[in-house]
C-alpha cells in the first residue's frame, strides 16, 4: 500500500493537468495550422500529382504504341503501293517497249518502203539517164563510125558489136 | 584485436563498479564526520525514514557538500529509527542501504527542478498559489535544493521534498521568509479505515512540523489530496513538454516549408524523416478508421497526439537529458484522454448515440443492460488510454532504474566487488531495456493513436442498417 500512496507519478496534479492541457491545446492548433494540414494538403497533392504524371505517362505510351501501329500501317501500305507502283511502271516500260518497238518497226518499214519507192524513182531516173546516155553514147559511135568509115567492113563489124557489147554490160 | 571491446567493455564495467563503489564509501565516512558534530536529543520517534538511492551505492556524495550544512545529513535509510537505541536524532545517519523502490520512484517523478544526474540543478519558475495567502512566484533553487532534490531552505512556509513543494501545516513554522531547516521524516500512521497513510515532517530547529499532503486532486485515493495550495509551477515535466513541442514544431516547420516551397519534389531531409511517419498515421491509421471522406478532419488530431507523445517518449529516454518521465505521468495521459474522450463524444453521431442507449438489432430486454454496459464504456475507452501509456512508460523508466540498481544492491551485497559484478549484470540487461524502451516509445504513441482513430471512427461511422 505504501508503494501505491507513494507512487508520485500516478498521482495527478493540478499544475501539470493546467500546463499539459495549455500545451497540448496550442500545439494542435499550432501544429495543425503550421505543420500538419500544409504538409497533408502538399502530400495529397504531390501524390495527385504522381498518380495524374503516371497516368500521363500511360495514355503517352498508349499513344505512342497506337501511333506506332499507325506507322506500320501506314508503312506497309506505303510499300504495298510502291510495289504496285513499281510493277505498273514495269508494265508500263514494257508496253512502251513494245509500243516503241512496234513503232519503229512500222517506221522501218515505211522508211524502207519510201526508200524502196525512192530507190524506185531513182532507178528510174537512172535509167533514163542511162537511156539517155547510151543514145549519146550511141550517136558518139556512131558518128566515129561514120567517120571511120569505109576502112573495112569486118573492122566495123566488130567494132559495132564490141559497142553493143559495151551497152549490154551497162 | 577486432574483438578488444569484449573484453574492454567487463573490464571497464569492474573499474566503474569499483570506482562508485569507493565514492559512495567515502561518502559514507564523510557523512559519519558530520555525524558526530549532530544534536542528539533522544526523541523516541517512532520514524520511518525513507530510504533512498544512498551510502554504499552510485550517488556521489562527495559531489554535495554536506559539511557546508551544519545540520546536512537529509539521507535517511530504510530503517524504523527506534530500533537504533541510543541516538534518537531523526535526521542522524544509519548504516546506509539501497532502496531500490523509493529510487526509482523518486527518478520518474515530476520535479521543480530539472536535475541531471547529481551535477547539474536547473531552477524552475515556481508558482505557488494559497487561497489564503496568494500568489508566490520564484525560482526553485530559493529552497536551496540538494541530494534527493531534497531542499534546505524553506521559503515563505513553502518546502520542497523530493522535488516536490510542501506547504508546513504546524503552527509555530515561520510562514514568512528564507528558513535553513534540516532533514525530513515521514510517519506510516493508520487512518481512519484503516489505511495506511504517510506523514511527512520537516526538521526545523529541532523540532518537527507536519507537510500538507501533495497537491492533488485525487482526492487522497493515490496519496495527496486537495491541499490549501496550488502548485502551478513550470515543473520538470512541463518544461520537457514545452521543450519537445518546440522541437517539433521547427522540425515540422522546417519540414512544411520544403513542402511549401517545392511542392513536387521528392522528401529531403528532414522530410525524408518526418514522412514515412506522417503517411503510416495517415495511411494506416486515419483513413482505415475514420474514412477518406473526414479524416482530413481529424488528422491533425491524430498526428498531435502521435507525435507530441512519441516525442516525449523518446526525450525521456535519452540518458543524460533528465529522464523526464512525462508521458509516464498520470497527470498528462489523463489530460490527453480527456481531449480524446471530449473529441469522440462531441463529434458522435445519432447511430453512435443509438448504439451507446438503445442498441438496435438485439432484443429488447438486452438494450437496457447494453445501455449500461456501453455507458460505462464511454469512460472506460478513454480510462485504458490514460492507463495504458502512463503503466507503459513508467514501468520502463523502472525497469531501467532497477537494472541500474542492480550495481548498488549488489555493492550492499559484496562490497566492491559485487558492484564490479554488478555494473557488469546492469550494462548489458540496461542496453537490453533501453532498446525495448525504444520499440515501447513508437508502439506505444502508435496505440494511443490508433485507439484513438477507432474510437473517433465508431464516433462519426454511418451504418447501414441491418
Amino acid at each position: 500500500m505504501i508503494f501505491l500512496i507513494s507512487f508520485t507519478p500516478f498521482q495527478p496534479t493540478f499544475g501539470l493537468a493546467f500546463w499539459s492541457l495549455v500545451i497540448f491545446l496550442l500545439f494542435w492548433f499550432i501544429m495543425s495550422k503550421v505543420a500538419f494540414k500544409p504538409i497533408a494538403e502538399a502530400l495529397n497533392k504531390r501524390e495527385h500529382n504522381i498518380q495524374s504524371s503516371l497516368d500521363q505517362a500511360k495514355n503517352a505510351r498508349l499513344e505512342i504504341a497506337s501511333m506506332k501501329a499507325e506507322n506500320e500501317k501506314l508503312l506497309a501500305e506505303a510499300r504495298e503501293e510502291r510495289t504496285a507502283m513499281l510493277n505498273e511502271a514495269k508494265e508500263q516500260r514494257n508496253k512502251m517497249i513494245a509500243e516503241a518497238k512496234e513503232q519503229a518497226k512500222a517506221e522501218a518499214s515505211k522508211i524502207i518502203q519510201t526508200a524502196q519507192v525512192e530507190i524506185e524513182s531513182q532507178k528510174k531516173v537512172a535509167m533514163q539517164s542511162l537511156k539517155a546516155d547510151v543514145g549519146n553514147m550511141a550517136l558518139d559511135i556512131a558518128e566515129q563510125v561514120i567517120r571511120k568509115d569505109l576502112k573495112s567492113d569486118n573492122a566495123q563489124v566488130d567494132f559495132v558489136s564490141s559497142l553493143v557489147k559495151e551497152i549490154k554490160l551497162n | 584485436m577486432r574483438y578488444i571491446h569484449y573484453i574492454l567493455l567487463p573490464v571497464f564495467c569492474l573499474l566503474i563498479g569499483a570506482s562508485l563503489n569507493a565514492q559512495s564509501k567515502k561518502g559514507v565516512e564523510d557523512l559519519k564526520t558530520i555525524q558526530q558534530h549532530k544534536f542528539d536529543h533522544g526523541d523516541e520517534h517512532d520514524h520511518d525514514h525513507h530510504g533512498h538511492d544512498h551510502g554504499s551505492h552510485g550517488h556521489d556524495h562527495s559531489s554535495h557538500d554536506h559539511s557546508g550544512h551544519k545540520h546536512g545529513s537529509h539521507d535517511h535509510a530504510g530503517h524504523s529509527h527506534g530500533k537504533h537505541a541510543g541516538h534518537g536524532d531523526p535526521c542522524g545517519h544509519h548504516d546506509e542501504k539501497y532502496d531500490p523502490t523509493g529510487t526509482a520512484i523518486h527518478h520518474i517523478s515530476d520535479a521543480n527542478v530539472y536535475s541531471i544526474l547529481e551535477l547539474v540543478r536547473i531552477p524552475l519558475p515556481t508558482f505557488l498559489y494559497a487561497p489564503k495567502a496568494g500568489w508566490e512566484v520564484f525560482m526553485s533553487n530559493k529552497f536551496k535544493i540538494g541530494h534527493h532534490e531534497d531542499g534546505h531552505m524553506s521559503h515563505n512556509g513553502y518546502v520542497m521534498h523530493h522535488g516536490s513543494v510542501y506547504r508546513v501545516v504546524t503552527p509555530g513554522f515561520p510562514l514568512e521568509g528564507n528558513h535553513e531547516h534540516d532533514c525530513f521524516t515521514h510517519k506510516t500512521v493508520k487512518d481512519e479505515k484503516g489505511k495506511d497513510k504517510v506523514i511527512d515532517y520537516v526538521m526545523y530547529g529541532g523540532k518537527e512540523y507536519q507537510l500538507e499532503a501533495r497537491s492533488t486532486f485525487d482526492g487522497g485515493i493515490l496519496g495527496g489530496g486537495i491541499t490549501s495550495f496550488y502548485d502551478f509551477s513550470i515543473s520538470k515535466n512541463v518544461l520537457s513538454m514545452m521543450l519537445v513541442a518546440l522541437i517539433l514544431f521547427f522540425l515540422f516547420r522546417s519540414a512544411a516549408r520544403a513542402y511549401k516551397q517545392h511542392p513536387n519534389r521528392a522528401p529531403k531531409g528532414i522530410q525524408n524523416f518526418l514522412e514515412p511517419m506522417f503517411l503510416f498515421i495517415r495511411d494506416e491509421v486515419a483513413i482505415p478508421f475514420i474514412g477518406e471522406k473526414k479524416y482530413m478532419k481529424y488528422l491533425p488530431l491524430l498526428m498531435s497526439i502521435f507525435f507530441f507523445i512519441l516525442g516525449l517518449n523518446l526525450w525521456g529516454q535519452v540518458p543524460f537529458l533528465g529522464s523526464t518521465n512525462v508521458t509516464g505521468n498520470l497527470t498528462l495521459t489523463l489530460v490527453l484522454a480527456v481531449i480524446v474522450f471530449f473529441v469522440v463524444n462531441l463529434s458522435g453521431n445519432k447511430d453512435y448515440w443509438k448504439h451507446v442507449f438503445w442498441m438496435p438489432g438485439v432484443p429488447t430486454f438486452v438494450k437496457p443492460l447494453l445501455a449500461v454496459v456501453e455507458g460505462m464504456g464511454l469512460f472506460i475507452k478513454p480510462l485504458t488510454l490514460m492507463l495504458r501509456l502512463a503503466g507503459n512508460i513508467s514501468a520502463g523508466h523502472i525497469a531501467i532504474l532497477s537494472f541500474i540498481g542492480l550495481i548498488f544492491i549488489f555493492g550492499d551485497l559484496y562490497g566492491t566487488m559485487g558492484s564490479s559484478i554488478g555494473t557488469l549484470l546492469s550494462v548489458p540487461l540496461t542496453l537490453f531495456m533501453l532498446a525495448i524502451e525504444l520499440i515501447v516509445a513508437f508502439v506505444q504513441a502508435f496505440v494511443f493513436t490508433i485507439l484513438t482513430a477507432s474510437y473517433i471512427g465508431a464516433a462519426i461511422e454511418e451504418h447501414e442498417h441491418h
